[in-house]
């Protein structure tokens, strides 16, 4: 590695740091072993009744523990331990002291149903209004629910664990939240703002309604038996995807300020971009016009072309549209590469990680690069005959990897794709 | 601390659109008159013992025409699309899709608005005895309406404001409650400012007349009841008082917006913002205090928009602030428009541009001393945002010069 600037003269930002967490387990180790060997993490749900949902399977991390138990409350912990883990790789800064803002993938947060049931317990009387738990709301007695409540608490409470500097950003950009979270670090870098940035994306929102929600729109599978087999991406009898939980945290640091200090570096961000569909709610454009220009976008900034990328880290969420969808604009980016280029889709084995997916799956994408290894894409059993991608299928594959490109795509319209490499390019 | 201050060499940065859609009006001229005229509009009997700053009515028909967009979304988000089809009018940037194909959104939001009925329904039916372990699956999944989950994502006002207004750049939602639009406006201002983006489209909208949100917030006793008073006079009657409201900024580059001749209601120069942990009294002055002192503040007649809650012990803690400012003339948006939450800030970037625009600031609108009147034109006024619970963010608003 020479070139502390990128061929735009901005700093190189490279990653010194990571933690991860996917129902496969904690931490790197773990979580690439069973990547590698094609352990699905997706089980039948026990952390509440089933009874009466079409889809009855996801990805829980179930080993973490939370009380009392909220959505929100896991997404924290799991924040703060893959935090852990990443600034324990990174070595940076000082305990409880880390020298740069924080950027967090967070769900959306809500009043939840365990603490909504006990506010109608609450209320004591077989008939009542909205009105009546309204008055029953205060006093004291549930403001712990409003501090957990808050949309920004979970930002708060890591700024303050870990000592990061400034306003932490919470965004949501639905299914790309984690990839838009490493975007703003990069960006800050490249501004010379900061020398370093910790990224961070969590979701742990497996609970009813969220389930149902994704149920109303017809987005999961609905193959629950056996749940490992459920999230086949690029297959032909692939019918939706399937919610998982998990977080990923990036440490970044200019190359300039990692080597300064010895550290270690684990690999590059080279390029970053994203382009808005405005086409529909929950539907991409059918020219794909946007996937296209969001992966042209990310080339240009990396300063590459096509035939420099060697491994798709794909979106491939085994919705039958997305998964399609994915395949057409490629192609239209890379040409006929598009189907000699390694894909895998890490879905397959951890699902949809939702908020944290573009994290946990730039992770996922670093670790290929360090092992020269690619994970594979499992229940890879019927080929759709018109994805023609070369779908790393139900086995790891050693490869030759220098670049990787991700993409997440998400409702609203949100496309962001990220470059990874091992060196400087 | 993050901040966002042009550096030399950097680019200049103009608000060349606002949109307002609030309690007092839409349009900046209704919000101007009903500003001068101490106007306020507030309902003490809708959600009594609790006030709330409705939305003014507005013809959504007129930034949302298809009648299926509007219906795809809830109140929040069709007073956001509707405020920010105001913002690009503002510009003069609406439908030039060479533009709006580029444009970068970044969106301060909050989300989850809920159908009370199912909640209500649910939570009745389990105190007379359901109690069948998937009567919650059951219910949820033949009562939610299949859109009403796109209508309480975060990132559907984005995701809306796309769709309707055809805009096909970048789009970003920051959460986070006050502090969230103070830093989606100081993400926008650093990647102009840069060089990364020509022009962008910042704010939020809020939707406060919501039981939901009112049972949040009574959590923690934050809703103001019985009495409107203004934010500086709630000491011993402390509480905020939700107000509806949406407001858009057009930023753009200064070379931007020059080569399509748009005129700047205003500069942003800097928008800076910071966690305090407020474990001791003291601890959120001592950051506003730190904010003020690294906003490029120049000589000349400086004024401050206040995003004020109400709420204690917040609210006591930025008085003491201001108080150590007593040169700059204070206005508060809480007791004009209520408490908008993610919106708050950018609406008092918008009056500050309005003000410096219109050369004048409004009047103060206070019982209590802490609002005084200003005579002549500001030329650089700060806007204050702290949150209730958590967040500090602050910017400096200039007369172009």
């Amino acid at each position: 590695m020479t070139a502390p600037r990128d061929k735009l003269g901005r700093p190189v930002v490279v990653v010194t740091g990571m933690g991860i967490m996917t129902s496969l387990g904690a931490g790197k180790a773990d979580n690439w072993a069973k990547l590698l060997a094609g352990e699905s993490g997706i089980r039948t749900i026990t952390r509440f009744p089933v009874d009466g949902l079409k889809t009855t399977m996801a990805g829980t991390v179930d080993f973490v523990s939370v009380d009392p138990f909220s959505s929100t409350g896991l997404s924290e912990r799991m924040a703060e331990l893959v935090t852990e883990e990443a600034l324990e790789q990174a070595g940076i800064g000082a305990k409880a002291d880390f020298p740069g803002p924080l950027f967090l993938a967070v769900a959306p947060v809500e009043v939840e149903w365990p603490q909504r049931r006990e506010l109608g317990r609450a209320v004591g009387a077989p008939d009542f209004t909205y009105d009546d738990l309204l008055r029953i709301s205060g006093g004291g007695k549930y403001s712990s629910y409003h501090h957990r409540f808050m949309f920004g608490s979970v930002a708060a409470h890591l700024a303050e664990t870990f000592g990061t500097k400034g306003s932490p950003i919470s965004l949501s950009t639905a299914c790309a939240s984690g990839a838009t979270s490493i975007q703003l670090g990069v960006e800050a870098i490249r501004r010379g703002e900061t020398d370093a940035a910790l990224c961070v994306a969590t979701d742990g929102t497996v609970n009813p309604e969220a389930l149902v929600r994704f149920s109303l729109l017809s987005a999961l599978s609905t193959q629950n038996d056996p749940p490992q087999a459920a999230s086949r991406p690029f297959s032909k009898n692939r019918d939706g995807f399937v919610m998982a939980e998990g977080a990923g945290a990036l440490v970044l640091e200019s190359y300039e300020a990692a080597t300064a200090r010895g550290a270690k570096i684990l690999g590059v961000i080279a390029g970053c971009g994203e382009l808005t569909d405005s086409f529909h709610r929950t539907r991409s454009s059918p020219d794909g016009k946007p996937i296209i220009g969001c992966m042209n976008k990310t080339l240009a900034d990396a300063g590459m072309t096509p035939d420099q990328i060697d491994h798709i880290n794909a979106h491939g969420t085994a919705t039958p549209e997305n998964d399609k969808m994915e395949f057409n604009t490629t192609s239209a980016v890379f040409g006929e590469l598009a189907q000699k280029i390694p894909v895998t889709s890490n879905k397959s084995m951890v699902g949809h990680t939702i908020s944290a997916a573009g994290a946990v799956e730039a992770i996922f994408s670093l670790l290929t690069l360090e092992h020269q290894r690619i994970p594979p894409t499992i229940n890879y059993e019927t080929p759709d005959p018109t994805i023609l991608f070369n779908v790393v299928g139900n086995t790891a594959r050693d490869a030759r990897v220098t670049a990787v490109m991700s993409n997440s795509f998400g409702f609203g319209g949100q496309n962001a794709s990220l470059i990874l490499t091992r060196e400087p390019v | 601390m993050t901040d966002t201050a042009s550096k030399p060499g950097q680019t200049e940065v103009w608000i060349t659109g606002i949109g307002l859609a609030t309690s007092l009006g839409e349009g900046l001229d209704a919000n101007w008159a009903a500003l001068s005229e101490k106007r306020i509009n507030v309902d003490e009997k809708r959600f009594a013992p609790y006030i709330v700053h409705p939305l003014m009515p507005v013809s959504f028909d007129s930034q949302i025409p298809k009648k299926g967009d509007q219906r795809q979304m809830e109140a929040w988000q069709r007073i956001g699309t509707y405020a920010a089809g105001l913002a690009l009018d503002s510009a003069g940037i609406k439908g030039n899709k060479d533009i709006l194909s580029k444009i970068d959104m970044v969106v301060a939001a909050g989300g989850g608005e809920r159908d009370l009925n199912v909640d209500t329904g649910v939570l009745t039916a389990e105190a007379k005895g359901a109690n069948a372990p998937g009567f919650l699956n059951e219910r949820l999944m033949s009562d939610l309406r299949p859109t009403l989950f796109l209508a309480q994502l975060s990132n559907l006002l984005a995701g809306n404001i796309a769709i309707v207004h055809g805009l096909g750049g970048t789009s970003r939602t920051f959460m986070g409650e006050e502090v969230a639009g103070a830093d989606a406006a100081r993400i926008a201002l650093a990647r102009i400012a840069s060089g990364e983006s020509d022009i962008a489209l910042v704010g939020g909208s809020h939707n406060g007349e919501r039981k939901d949100l009112l049972v949040l917030y009574e959590f923690g006793d934050f809703n103001l009841k019985d009495k409107f008073a203004p934010v500086w006079a709630r000491k011993d009657h402390a509480g905020f008082a939700l107000g509806s409201a949406g407001a858009f900024l057009v930023l753009e580059s200064k070379a931007h917006a020059q080569a399509r001749g748009a005129k700047p209601f205003a500069r942003l120069t800097s928008v800076v913002a910071d966690l305090a942990r407020r474990k001791q009294p003291g601890d959120m002055a001592a950051t506003l205090e730190q904010l003020w002192a690294k906003l490029p503040r120049r000589e000349g007649k400086g004024a401050i928009i206040s995003g004020a809650t109400g709420a204690e012990p917040a609210t006591s803690e930025e008085h003491s602030f201001l108080k150590g400012h007593a040169d700059f003339p204070v206005r508060s948006t809480g007791t004009m428009f209520g408490h908008t939450m993610e919106t708050q800030f950018p609406l008092g970037i918008a009056l500050a541009a309005l003000s410096i625009s219109r050369g004048a600031l409004f009047p103060p609108n206070d019982s209590t001393g802490t609002e005084i009147e200003m005579q002549g034109a500001p030329s650089q006024i700060v806007v204050v945002g702290a949150g209730h619970w958590r967040g500090e963010g602050m910017a400096l608003v200039e007369a172009v010069g």
